[in-house]
């Protein structure tokens, strides 16, 4: 027999989320993993977040079935697994976020309801902001920007079955520009945690390039074909006249016969020279090396942060460079160094390996024996090399065992580092205390911003020699070869045919213009946005009147104006909602003043029945609270007549006067 | 005034169906909107009355079919007999040519004869052998079901309900209404005694003049989102169609002018809707038609601006 039993329902499914949603998403992720896969993520993890990307697009396509749960669910073991091998480790941010961005591929097939897509925005919106533990430059400011637009777009599509992309994207807009005020407190106001954003010691600072504390052959000439910035300076007066720009860097006294190195020296807290003649006042914004050296003008005298003075005149920072730093210094180009250097020092300066080069190190001898005072002997050195007729180029051949010999005598072509060096070892063969200085010559001047930014190319290395009474004094060899490349910069004291930094060919002017433009721009970000340190913001709030402020008044500051925008915000709302109209304007204070006395409208209820409610209450008033509530209606919903303006100023006056009681 | 003959039929019919004038203004309603009314009751409240009041009222022609499991659609729309006089095929309208049907418990026949009543609601003509007759002007179909009894009938289905503009219960009598009616005089023998209130003309008047009622851009967003929460609510299964929409338009206009006013209000929306809606909407899960109060909520969910 057959019951007419109604089939036992299953247990009741939400309904799929809108097909838009889920394009929308998938675009986030896209959007979102894009800069992560650029700058961290491991390659075969990109490839693995595209496929699945990949392949969900193909099923939102066909409109296959979603994929099996279990399947899913493999696939994030493995992946799991995977990450867990190639890291060694699940601690740290980068198997974390590595983790996380696989996941948001993987749930991309898992989405079955509105809360799936709910989930995975959310993780999208926590992606984007783990992009800035990589990077903090405006580009990726952007892309993280369009990703929370994209993902705003995501959760509107849910909101509406009839779902139009450029209305969407106009409200998604909107919205984030409502929340610009809540970024400015939140900006200004949240509390500044020193060191890097996420200071995972393990993995934070890798793959930085820059100067290192040795030098042998070829090692600056790598350089010199990259247009990296190392650091921009900002002068208070007139910068220096680009002969003057030396940026001393790493000082470099021990030499092996092919590498030098820099010496052991102690370091102080104050500077060693002898301040004399004017001075330049600047700030440095030098971007991460993860070394402790700083670079200054000769000769820094002053600085604003806790720095330390090197008894070879550098100055040092106290711990490694791993964020993009700021620093005021003082330096003075006529200041004195090392007059009363100690005998070690000066000893240490001389020292030649045995048996390298000893072409050379026999000519310099010859020098010293033929020369009367150290000044002779140092004109004699300069003349000798001057006399060789080396060429300057940024190819220089390879070179072998006596690396000074074959430069000076065999093959002739040298970048600066050939010339510091081989400088240096004549010098020192001739008597004279010497030693190699690294650092950066030149720097351009952005016309955009003013601000002279000095670049990797700009990486050179020069000598200086010890002379009595007169301490060390910079000597620049390659001057000798090509006096343009202290003058003009590279470009100009290159041979033609050799290759140049993309930037510093004639050609690229327009480039060149564009550079400027955004590194202006970039710089700008960094100085005001990303430099905002806990520092800034103590002095601003002091400057707004809260002394000492600690966390707490930090915190109460922060819910205080986040509460103060919201109810703007809010009364901005009302405001809007109740201009765009005059006759919706005259019936909403109609209504407020019910609402007063504690009888507000209900939101479904129409006029006439609200006034007949009303009048129930207040029955005195009734027909006149009817006539209102007529009027109103036959305006708001009757046929438009000529007299419509002057009838609603009409109606405004009767609720105006209108009193309760 | 426009309404006047309007309250006049109101006044008439409440006169003879005691304590029901919510329920007749809504059938009148139906009437001037062109639409046909469904109700939906338990024997012997009054729906045959009903009938032949507003029939006797308008001066409308009147049948009545009871509907039965072998009525077939010939007993309805009539049928073509072979005339040895002429040689020739000869139509014998049915009773669906009057101009106020009253379809009694329409649920007991079989689908196929239901359909062929709600065919020509739907196109205000019947098609036989060919050959095509209009149905009179006006045409108003009342049907009606007993919910009570389910037992060997055929409930209409969905798309079938949707050609009633509005489905009504009546009720029994509140207890003053129907102590008048058990001392009073026999409503049918006092039915015979009643003249027409409005002639045919009038009431084809009433009917263009309802079309003109103004319905501001205003009113429309308010019905747009009337039916666009319909059909995103969590409790119910698919939402109204455009139809229900222009027929929630199209009764709230009529009972707007039954009030007297040139333009339709909100209220006028909210005083129809659930007549409009009821037998329209169902649950998700069980499929049970949409419960008043589920109706109500829905009326609430949506602001009037």
């Amino acid at each position: 027999m057959k019951l007419g039993l109604p089939a036992r329902n299953p247990k009741p499914t939400p309904p799929p989320p809108p097909l838009s949603a889920s394009l929308w998403l998938l675009a986030t992720a896209a959007v979102t993993l894009g800069p992560h896969a650029v700058t961290h993520l491991p390659a075969w993890l990109s490839a693995a977040c595209v496929l699945a990307l990949i392949w969900r697009a193909w099923a939102l396509r066909t409109g296959a079935p979603r994929s099996h749960a279990l399947l899913v669910m493999l696939l994030a073991c493995v992946a799991a697994l995977a990450i867990r091998l190639h890291y060694g480790h699940f601690f740290g941010k980068d198997p974390g976020v590595a983790l996380l961005a696989l996941l948001l591929c993987l749930k991309q097939h898992e989405i079955a309801s509105s809360r799936d897509i709910r989930a995975a925005v959310l993780l999208a919106f926590f992606l984007q902001l783990g992009l800035f533990f990589y990077d903090q430059s405006l580009p990726v400011a952007a892309l993280a920007l369009t990703g929370t637009l994209l993902a705003t777009v995501s959760l509107l599509a849910l909101q509406t079955d009839r779902f139009r992309p450029t209305a969407s994207l106009r409200l998604g807009g909107l919205m984030l520009v409502q929340a610009i005020p809540f970024l400015l407190v939140l900006f200004v106001l949240f509390p500044r945690i020193p060191g890097p954003l996420w200071g995972l010691p393990a993995d934070a600072h890798t793959g930085m390039t820059g100067l290192s504390d040795n030098m042998s052959p070829g090692s600056i000439s790598q350089l010199g074909l990259s247009e990296a910035i190392a650091f921009r300076a900002e002068f208070s007066g007139t910068p220096p006249s680009p002969p003057q720009r030396y940026w001393r860097g790493p000082v470099l006294t021990d030499f092996d016969g092919r590498t030098w190195r820099a010496a052991t020296v102690g370091s102080d807290a104050q500077p060693s020279v002898v301040v004399a003649g004017p001075a330049h006042s600047y700030r440095l914004t030098i971007e991460p090396h993860n070394q402790r050296w700083l670079l200054a003008l000769e000769h820094p005298v002053s600085a604003d942060a806790t720095v330390r003075f090197a008894r070879d005149q550098q100055l040092l920072a106290t711990t490694p460079l791993r964020s993009r730093t700021r620093i005021e210094i003082v330096s003075h180009p006529e200041a004195v160094a090392g007059l009363s250097e100690s005998r070690a020092v000066l000893e240490r300066a001389l020292r030649l390996p045995s048996g390298s080069s000893p072409r050379a190190v026999a000519t310099g001898a010859e020098i010293g024996r033929n020369s009367a005072t150290p000044v002779a002997t140092l004109q004699a050195v300069l003349d000798h090399i001057a006399g060789l007729g080396l060429t300057y180029t940024l190819r220089p051949p390879l070179l072998g065992e006596n690396t000074v010999d074959e430069f000076l005598y065999t093959t002739q072509l040298g970048f600066c580092e050939h010339f510091a060096s081989s400088f240096t070892v004549l010098a020192r063969a001739a008597g004279l205390p010497a030693r190699v200085v690294t650092g950066y010559q030149g720097g351009e001047i952005n016309p955009v911003d003013g601000v002279m930014v000095v670049r990797q190319s700009d990486a050179h290395a020069w000598a200086e020699v010890w002379l009595p009474e007169r301490g060390w004094q910079r000597v620049d060899p390659t001057a000798l070869a090509a006096p343009s490349r202290i003058e003009s910069g590279l470009a100009a004291s290159l041979p033609s045919g050799d290759p140049l930094p993309l930037f510093a060919r004639p050609a690229m002017r327009w480039l060149r213009d564009m550079r400027h433009r955004w590194e202006a721009l970039s710089n700008a970000w960094n100085q005001t946005v990303i430099g905002f340190s806990a520092g800034d913001q103590r002095r601003l709030l002091e400057r707004l009147g809260f002394s000492e402020p600690d966390w707490k008044a930090l915190t109460g500051l922060l819910g205080t104006l986040s509460v103060a925008l919201m109810l703007g915000l809010f009364a901005w709302a009302m405001r809007q909602r109740a201009r765009r109209d005059p006759l919706d304007g005259t019936w909403q204070a109609f209504c407020n003043k019910f609402a007063r006395k504690g009888c507000p409208r209900l939101p479904w209820e129409g006029p006439m029945d609200y006034a007949e409610r009303l009048a129930g209450r207040y029955p005195r008033q009734a027909p006149m609270l009817r006539a209102i509530a007529r009027t109103y209606a036959r305006l708001r919903y009757g046929r438009a007549s000529s007299r419509h303006d002057a009838e609603i100023r009409e109606l405004r006056t009767r609720v105006r006067q209108l009193r309760i009681d | 005034m426009l309404h006047i003959p309007a309250n006049r039929l109101l006044d008439a019919a409440s006169s003879i169906i005691l304590g029901k004038r919510e329920e007749l203004r809504l059938a009148l309603t139906c009437l001037i909107a062109r639409g046909h009314l469904l109700i939906e009751d338990v024997p012997g409240v009054g729906k045959t009355t009903l009938a032949h009041t507003l029939a006797s009222l308008t001066g409308m022609q009147f049948q009545r079919v009871q509907f039965t499991s072998d009525l077939l659609p010939a007993d309805i729309v009539g049928v073509s007999i072979f005339d040895r006089e002429t040689s020739a095929f000869r139509f014998h309208p049915g009773p669906i040519f009057a101009q106020l049907i009253l379809a009694d418990e329409v649920n007991r026949a079989t689908p196929k004869t239901q359909s062929a009543l709600l065919e020509a609601m739907e196109e205000h003509q019947v098609t036989t052998d060919g050959q095509t007759y209009p149905l009179p002007d006006p045409f108003f179909v009342i049907a009606t079901q007993n919910p009570a009894s389910q037992i060997g009938t055929f409930p209409l289905p969905e798309s079938q309900l949707d050609r009633f503009l509005m489905r009504i219960r009546l009720g029994y009598p509140g207890a003053e209404a129907e102590r008048a009616l058990l001392m009073g005089e026999d409503r049918r023998i006092l039915l015979e005694r009643v003249d027409p209130v409005v002639g045919s003309g009038d009431l084809a008047q009433l009917q263009q003049s309802a079309r003109q009622v103004i319905v501001s851009e205003r009113l429309v967003e308010y019905v747009q989102t009337l039916l666009s929460a319909s059909r995103q609510d969590g409790e119910l299964a698919g939402g109204l169609s455009p139809r229900a929409g222009l027929g929630l338009l199209a009764a709230a206009r009529a009972w707007a002018m039954m009030d007297g006013r040139d333009h339709v209000l909100p209220e006028d929306v909210q005083a129809v809707f659930p007549y409009v809606a009821g037998h329209r909407l169902h649950m998700t899960g069980d499929g049970r038609p949409a419960s008043a109060a589920t109706i109500q909520r829905l009326l609430h969910s949506v602001p009037v601006r």
